[in-house]
């Protein structure tokens, strides 16, 4: 069997009239070079306090490297090799991004998830400062400059006293459209070490968004370290369910049924069978989890959401509009993760039949909803 | 239409405690767990007291079940009209920090399946029992064993130390491959780490529900570091897996092949028909959609009529009754699953008095 990649056609796309979508996961990333981990874009953000600290002890991660993550991407930057906006790094300069992605693409909401912005460091206190100084850049530099963006809240989860500190700061500022987390916590996410996080986030009225990636320490496997890029990534789907079933079991959504999660490139066809398997667990061992009242499968419906990249690709592809009918179109929004280089065109990602109503939840409606944003 | 005679692939003998073994250990070893005052080596896997463990219909008055033949023959073959059984133990020989008691307890175990269930009833078949603390006793122990057909397959715990595609592990694909046995990975662990990527749970519920992504990350493994491609007769067996679960993996793992080939070059075809191909999946937990015409599309989805092979998972509570096939299930793909796909797969079941 060969799988075409290569010559898939693209639609020209130039002068046509395109749907209005969402993108729920595009990746903003401070620009020029990077002292000890910290671009010195942030610097403007940062205290003399943590940029010396920076300069001399760098930020330092549970894995080995000084720089860059656990494995080796497949390109520089993880980015699409047509990203790099010239002379900087991808995703760092708003008008190229607009230019290549937010225009022709229609975004008309698109939700800023910065990664590398010190959360999972070693250092909570500099985990801390990173988290504020990338919100104090997202506002600034992103959010304030252009009204289709969204910032996430980041927060360092791993210490919930300043993470709440940050959500209080940022509660009812219309910069922000949710809270971000990385997938791989140092715990379970569900344990109760995150619920006054949980606390803060439901009484902020915002979503927590869980992006994949992250430094918890623990392997990607239950059975430790693979040894390729790709066992990573696909490795993703098992981290985000294993946070997914702590989330509904630990009983979060029983103390804060209005929290709302978003379960961010971790996958989401996953999502009806893990709620079939939980259900199958719970009838018999529910005397082990008196704290839950309804079916595990029943939070799932209510309270989390996913976004669509990377979609996963049967064939036929029509398959996976049968998976959406399990899971709920409303729980779906679409995603783009530009600039990475595993991008879902908006054009071609969901290439299988939809209702008219389908194709509006799924790539504006549902996230317009989710995100109170009119 | 009726359906064949059963062989099911996945029934459990219960150790019924560490004293039934002792005569099946070398004096050493022997002296050692009764000098040592040794604990049993259950794993918090299946607690003894947990309800999915044993079911309580089939508990006898120790509380366990299947602790002899004549139990499990009573609960579990004659029911269900099974010609054919292969027997996983699950005594926790492989969690064991010592390789050299590992190996002991391995051996052990082995020799008191073939002499305590094999010898007594000719419907029984075994997986071999080995110790993965060390690859190369592993394979001293299948080169052990393998000349008994009875044994059918090599059995090994889905969660280890390290993944089971990693290059140490394969001389136990090379010896298995050797001898025409399967791999089958068992639900369970050794708890070597948390059994999510995520941290440890609190809850016995979650260990249960995260066996399934723990499959899902050593077919990962396997596929990526080439296994499939290194030993082309080898056929491995997910048991106790859930089965539900398998399209959505191989959707994603399938993309990230596309994406990410070149990585590991010796991954000529797509993950997913791969799969299809080298790997089957036992029964039970099935993990059903609730929906109406649910199961149909689920099987659609999988894509293959030769992949489940019939199991109870017996003495693990997981139906009521004689239920072990999933209502909704077309009669036509049961009778494969009943004893088509079991004999396809287990080269040894063909051979024998009884498989016909």
């Amino acid at each position: 069997m060969t799988v075409d990649v290569l010559n898939r056609p693209i639609p020209d796309v130039t002068g046509q009239s395109r749907l209005a979508i969402a993108d729920c996961d595009i990746h903003p990333r401070p620009a020029g070079a990077g002292i000890g981990g910290v671009s010195k874009s942030l610097y403007p953000y940062l205290s003399q306090r943590w940029r010396d600290h920076c300069e001399n002890f760098a930020v330092t991660y549970r894995q080995p490297w000084e720089k860059g993550s656990a494995y080796p991407k497949g390109q520089p930057s993880a980015s699409r090799i047509d990203s790099w906006p010239p002379g900087k790094t991808p995703g760092s300069d708003l008008a190229f991004m607009a230019a290549q992605h937010l225009d022709p693409n229609n975004v008309t909401l698109g939700i800023l998830n910065p990664l590398g912005a010190g959360q999972g460091a070693m250092n909570l206190e500099l985990s801390a400062a990173l988290a504020n100084a990338t919100n104090e850049w997202q506002k600034a530099e992103w959010t304030s400059q252009d009204s289709r963006l969204k910032g996430s809240v980041v927060v360092p989860y791993e210490d919930a006293a300043a993470s709440v500190k940050e959500i209080e700061l940022r509660a009812g500022d219309k910069n922000f459209a949710q809270i971000l987390f990385l997938s791989r916590t140092a715990t379970p996410m569900g344990q109760k070490q995150y619920w006054p996080i949980f606390e803060a986030a439901a009484a902020a009225n915002l979503p927590i968004g869980v992006h994949a990636f992250g430094y918890g320490g623990n392997a990607i496997t239950s059975s430790g370290w693979g040894s390729y890029y790709l066992e990573e990534m696909v490795g993703h789907a098992q981290a985000q369910q294993a946070l997914t079933v702590s989330l509904i079991l630990e009983g979060v959504f029983e103390r804060f049924p209005t929290l709302k999660f978003v379960m961010i490139e971790g996958g989401v066809a996953w999502a009806a069978a893990l709620g079939w398997r939980m259900d199958a667990q719970y009838k018999k061992l529910k005397q082990e989890l008196p704290h839950l009242k309804r079916l595990p499968s029943e939070y799932l419906r209510s309270n989390i959401w996913f976004t669509t990249q990377p979609i996963e690709e049967p064939e036929p592809r029509t398959q996976l509009a049968e998976v959406f009918d399990w899971i709920g179109w409303d729980r779906i929004l679409f995603a783009t993760d530009y600039p990475h280089w595993d991008f879902d065109d908006p054009a071609q990602a969901l290439p299988f039949k939809m209702t008219e109503e389908q194709r509006r939840a799924v790539f504006l409606n549902n996230a317009k909803a989710l995100f109170g944003v009119t | 239409m009726t359906l064949p005679a059963a062989i099911d692939c996945d029934v459990h003998p219960t150790v019924p405690s560490l004293t039934a073994l002792l005569p099946y250990l070398q004096d050493m070893w022997r002296d050692t767990v009764i000098r040592r005052g040794f604990d049993e080596l259950n794993t918090i896997s299946y607690p003894s007291v947990n309800p999915l463990t044993f079911r309580s219909d089939w508990r006898d008055a120790t509380g366990k079940a299947g602790t002899s033949v004549a139990a499990l023959a009573k609960q579990a073959l004659d029911p269900f009209g099974s010609r054919l059984a292969i027997l996983n133990c699950l005594y926790g020989a492989q969690a064991l920090f010592s390789e050299d008691l590992g190996a002991a307890f391995c051996q052990a175990i082995n020799d008191w399946i073939a002499k305590e269930w094999l010898d007594k009833d000719d419907r029984l078949r075994a997986s071999i029992v080995v110790p993965t603390q060390n690859p190369e006793r592993a394979v001293e122990e299948i080169e052990r064993v393998a000349g008994d057909r009875r044994f059918v397959q090599v059995l090994l715990l889905v969660g280890g130390e390290i993944p089971l595609g990693r290059r140490q592990n394969w001389p136990i694909y090379a010896a298995a491959q050797k001898h025409g046995l399967p791999i089958g990975i068992h639900a369970g662990s050794t708890y070597r780490h948390p059994v999510t990527p995520v941290g440890w749970p609190s809850y016995f519920t979650e260990d249960y529900v995260n066996q399934a992504p723990g499959f899902q990350s050593q077919l990962t493994s396997l596929m990526a570091e080439g296994v499939f491609a290194k030993f082309p007769d080898l056929t491995v067996v997910l048991m106790e897996s859930g089965v539900s679960w398998l399209p959505a993996y191989l959707w994603r793992l399938t993309k990230f092949w596309k994406g990410l080939r070149s990585e590991i070059p010796w991954v000529s075809d797509p993950p997913a028909s791969i799969v299809r191909d080298r790997v089957r999946m036992t029964l039970q937990p099935f993990d059903a959609p609730p929906d109406e015409g649910g199961i149909a599309r689920l099987m659609e989805h999988i894509g293959s009529d030769e992949f489940l092979l019939f199991s109870t998972d017996y003495p693990h509570w997981q139906f009521e009754g004689l239920a072990a096939l999933p209502a909704g299930l077309d009669p036509t793909l049961a009778a494969k699953i009943m004893a088509e796909n079991p004999l396809r797969t287990y080269p040894r079941l063909n051979d024998l008095k009884g498989a016909t």
